[in-house]
C-alpha cells in the first residue's frame, strides 16, 4: 500500500505548487506508515523528476507518452486511477488547481471514492475514517468533511500547506497505461499563456484594484506596484464587471478565492463578497481614502489616503527596501 | 440543439454565514435563496445557443420543495421547462447521480452546470457527469462556441488559457465571461407559472462523505494604521513583523 500524489507540471517545470502537494502527501503518508508514490504525466526531464525526492517521494512514476503531453482530463484521470490500482493506493492527493479541479472528481468516481476538494489542512485519520477540513461559503467558512470510502481522493488548495524537505532516495520508473479507451475525444488547440505574468491563485502577493481607481487607464501603478513585490494583479467584482480587467482577474465570492501571504487591496471598499474571497489570505493591507471603508475591519495594516498620492511613493519604498 | 442546464439553490451573496450552536448545522433563517451565480450564467448561455427556436432548454435542481421559487426564476429568465429531483442535496456525488441517471436516455448534446456553487464550493458536479456519462467535461470555461456537432471551449489555467475542441455530447462548468446573466421579463415572469415543472424521485446513492462540522474563519485583530506620508513605515512592517517581504 502507498499513499499516490499527482504531480503536475507546466511545460515540463514544477512550480511551488507542486511541491506543496508532495510535502502534504509525504505528511499523509508518515501518519499512515506508508510509501508515497508519486506520479507525473508528460514530457518531464528525469532531472527534474528526481527533485520530487527532495520532498519525500519514494518513488516516481513518469508517464511520458505523446498521446498525454497536454492535460486531457479523461485520459489523465484513466492513468492515474491505473497508477492507483497498481500502488494499491488508498489516499490519493491533487493540487486543487484549474486542472486539478477536473480531474479529481473523474478519479474518483472510477475508484468509487469519496472526495475532499480545496482541503486547507492535514487531514485526522482514524482507520477507515478521515476527517479534514475544506473551505466552504467561498471562504467565509469552513466544513470538516469526513469521508468514509475505504479509498479517498483528496484535492489541496494552493498556498494552504507550506512546502517541507524531507530528502530521500528516489527510483524514477516508466509506467505504461494500458488501457485508454475514448479518452481523447477533447483536442487542445491551442494553449495562451500571459508571458512573466504570475498566476494569481498560487500567487504569494496578490495586489488588487477596485473602483477608487477610477478607470482602466490608471492600472499602472497596480502592475507597478506587483513587479516591485514579484505578485499577481487582482481587481474587485465592479472592476471586471466594468471590462476595466478581465474576469480572471476577478477576486471575491463570485471570482477567485485566494489565500496569498500578503493581500494588499487598493480602492476596495470591502463588500462582504470580496472579503469572503481573500478572508484566509495571511497579511493584509488596505488603501483607501475613506476611513469608514468595512475592508479596515479585516486589514492587518492600513493606510488611509488617495491611492493616486501614496501607491507610487509605496513602491518607491519597496524598491529601496529590495535594493537595500 | 437539447441543453441541460443544472442549477442550484444557494444562500444569496450578501449573506452572512452562521451555524448552529454545536457548528453542524449552517442556520438558513432570514437567508434569501437565489440561483448560483455561475449557474446562472450557464442559463444564459443556454437561453442564447437555444434561440430562435433552434433548441430546448431544460433546468434540473437536486432539492427538497423549498427549492421550487429559484426553479420558477430559471423559467421566467428563459428555460423551457424544469426538473426537480425530490432529495436534499447531501454532497456533489449524490448530486451528479441523480443528475446523470435523468440525462442518460434523454440525449442531451450538452450539460452545463455553473463551475461551482458558491456554498459547498465543490467543483466537482460536471466532471462527475462526465465520468458517469462517459463523455468529455471541461470544468472552468470561460468561453463557449457551438458549430455543428462540435463545441470550441476556453478552459482557464493558471495564468492563462487553454481552447479545446470537444465532440458534443459534452459537459460543461461555467464561470464568468461566458454571457451575461440575463434577467427575467414581465412575459417570462407570466408564463413560468404554466411551464412544465416535473418531479422525480431520486434514485439511492452510497454515501461516500459527510459534512461533520463548521467552522468561521478566526476574527483578526485590529487593524494597524500607517500615516500616508512614512510608506517606508509600511514596508518595515510587511518586512519585520508580518514577514511577508
Amino acid at each position: 500500500m502507498s499513499v499516490l500524489v499527482f504531480v503536475e507540471n507546466i511545460e515540463g517545470s514544477f512550480k511551488k505548487s507542486a511541491y506543496e502537494v508532495v510535502s502534504y502527501a509525504k505528511a499523509i503518508a508518515n501518519k499512515v506508515n506508508q510509501p508515497l508514490t508519486a506520479i507525473s504525466i508528460g514530457n518531464v526531464a528525469d532531472d527534474k523528476l528526481e527533485t520530487l525526492g527532495k520532498y519525500g517521494a519514494n518513488k516516481v512514476l513518469n508517464v511520458n507518452n505523446d498521446q498525454l503531453k497536454s492535460f486531457i482530463n479523461q485520459a489523465y484521470a484513466s492513468v492515474i486511477t491505473e497508477a492507483a490500482k497498481q500502488e494499491q493506493a488508498q489516499i490519493i492527493v491533487l493540487s486543487n488547481s484549474f486542472s486539478g479541479k477536473g480531474l479529481a472528481p473523474r478519479v474518483a468516481a472510477k475508484l468509487g471514492a469519496g472526495l475532499a476538494d480545496s482541503v486547507v489542512e492535514l487531514p485526522e485519520i482514524e482507520g477507515e475514517k478521515l476527517k479534514v477540513k475544506k473551505a466552504a461559503f467561498s471562504g467565509k467558512a469552513f466544513a470538516i468533511i469526513e469521508l468514509i470510502s475505504p479509498i479517498k481522493v483528496l484535492a489541496l488548495n494552493a498556498n494552504s500547506f507550506e512546502v517541507r524537505e524531507e530528502p530521500i532516495d528516489t527510483i524514477v520508473s516508466n509506467f505504461e497505461a494500458s488501457n485508454l479507451p475514448n479518452d481523447f475525444d477533447t483536442v487542445i488547440k491551442d494553449i495562451v499563456r500571459a508571458a512573466n505574468k504570475v498566476s494569481l491563485p498560487e500567487a504569494e502577493i496578490v495586489v488588487s484594484g477596485g473602483r477608487g481607481l477610477k478607470g482602466p487607464e490608471n492600472w499602472a501603478m497596480i502592475e507597478e506596484l506587483a513587479d516591485a513585490l514579484g505578485a499577481a494583479t487582482a481587481c474587485s467584482k465592479p472592476v471586471s464587471d466594468a471590462g476595466w480587467r478581465p474576469h480572471a482577474e476577478h477576486v471575491g465570492q463570485t471570482g477567485i478565492a485566494v489565500s496569498p501571504n500578503l493581500y494588499i487591496a487598493i480602492g476596495i471598499s470591502g463588500a462582504i463578497q470580496h472579503l469572503a474571497g481573500v478572508s484566509s489570505s495571511k497579511t493584509i493591507v488596505v488603501i483607501n481614502k475613506d476611513p469608514e471603508a468595512p475592508f479596515f475591519k479585516v486589514a492587518d495594516y492600513g493606510i488611509v489616503a488617495d491611492a493616486f498620492d501614496v501607491v507610487p511613493k509605496i513602491t518607491e519604498a519597496i524598491k529601496a527596501h529590495k535594493n537595500g | 440543439m437539447k441543453i441541460l442546464v443544472c442549477i442550484s439553490n444557494v444562500p444569496d451573496t450578501t449573506s452572512k454565514i452562521t451555524f448552529s450552536d454545536d457548528k453542524t448545522t449552517f442556520n438558513t433563517s432570514g437567508i434569501q435563496f437565489i440561483i448560483n451565480p455561475y449557474d446562472e450564467i450557464a442559463l444564459s448561455k443556454a437561453i442564447s445557443l437555444a434561440e430562435g427556436g433552434t433548441g430546448t432548454v431544460t433546468v434540473i435542481n437536486v432539492g427538497e420543495a423549498a427549492t421550487e421559487p429559484t426553479i420558477r426564476k430559471a423559467l421566467a429568465i428563459g428555460a423551457d421547462n424544469a426538473v426537480r429531483i425530490n432529495a436534499f442535496p447531501r454532497d456533489a456525488w449524490f448530486v451528479a447521480r441523480q443528475i446523470a441517471n435523468y440525462a442518460q436516455d434523454k440525449g442531451f448534446d450538452l450539460i452545463l452546470t455553473g463551475r461551482e456553487s458558491i456554498d459547498y464550493n465543490g467543483v466537482q458536479v460536471a466532471a462527475f457527469i462526465g465520468e458517469l456519462l462517459n463523455i468529455p467535461s471541461v470544468s472552468i470555461t470561460k468561453k463557449i462556441e457551438i458549430a455543428d456537432k462540435e463545441a470550441l471551449v476556453e478552459r482557464e489555467i493558471e495564468g492563462g488559457k487553454e481552447i479545446i475542441s470537444s465532440p458534443l455530447p459534452l459537459v460543461v462548468g461555467t464561470a464568468e465571461g461566458v454571457a451575461e446573466p440575463r434577467i427575467p421579463n414581465m412575459r417570462g415572469i407570466m408564463s413560468a407559472r404554466t411551464k412544465a415543472l416535473e418531479v422525480i424521485e431520486p434514485i439511492e446513492v452510497d454515501q461516500l462523505s459527510s459534512i461533520i462540522q463548521y467552522e468561521t474563519p478566526a476574527p483578526r485583530g485590529t487593524v494597524t494604521l500607517v500615516d500616508a506620508s512614512e510608506p517606508e513605515k509600511l514596508v518595515e512592517l510587511l518586512h519585520s513583523k508580518a514577514r511577508v517581504i
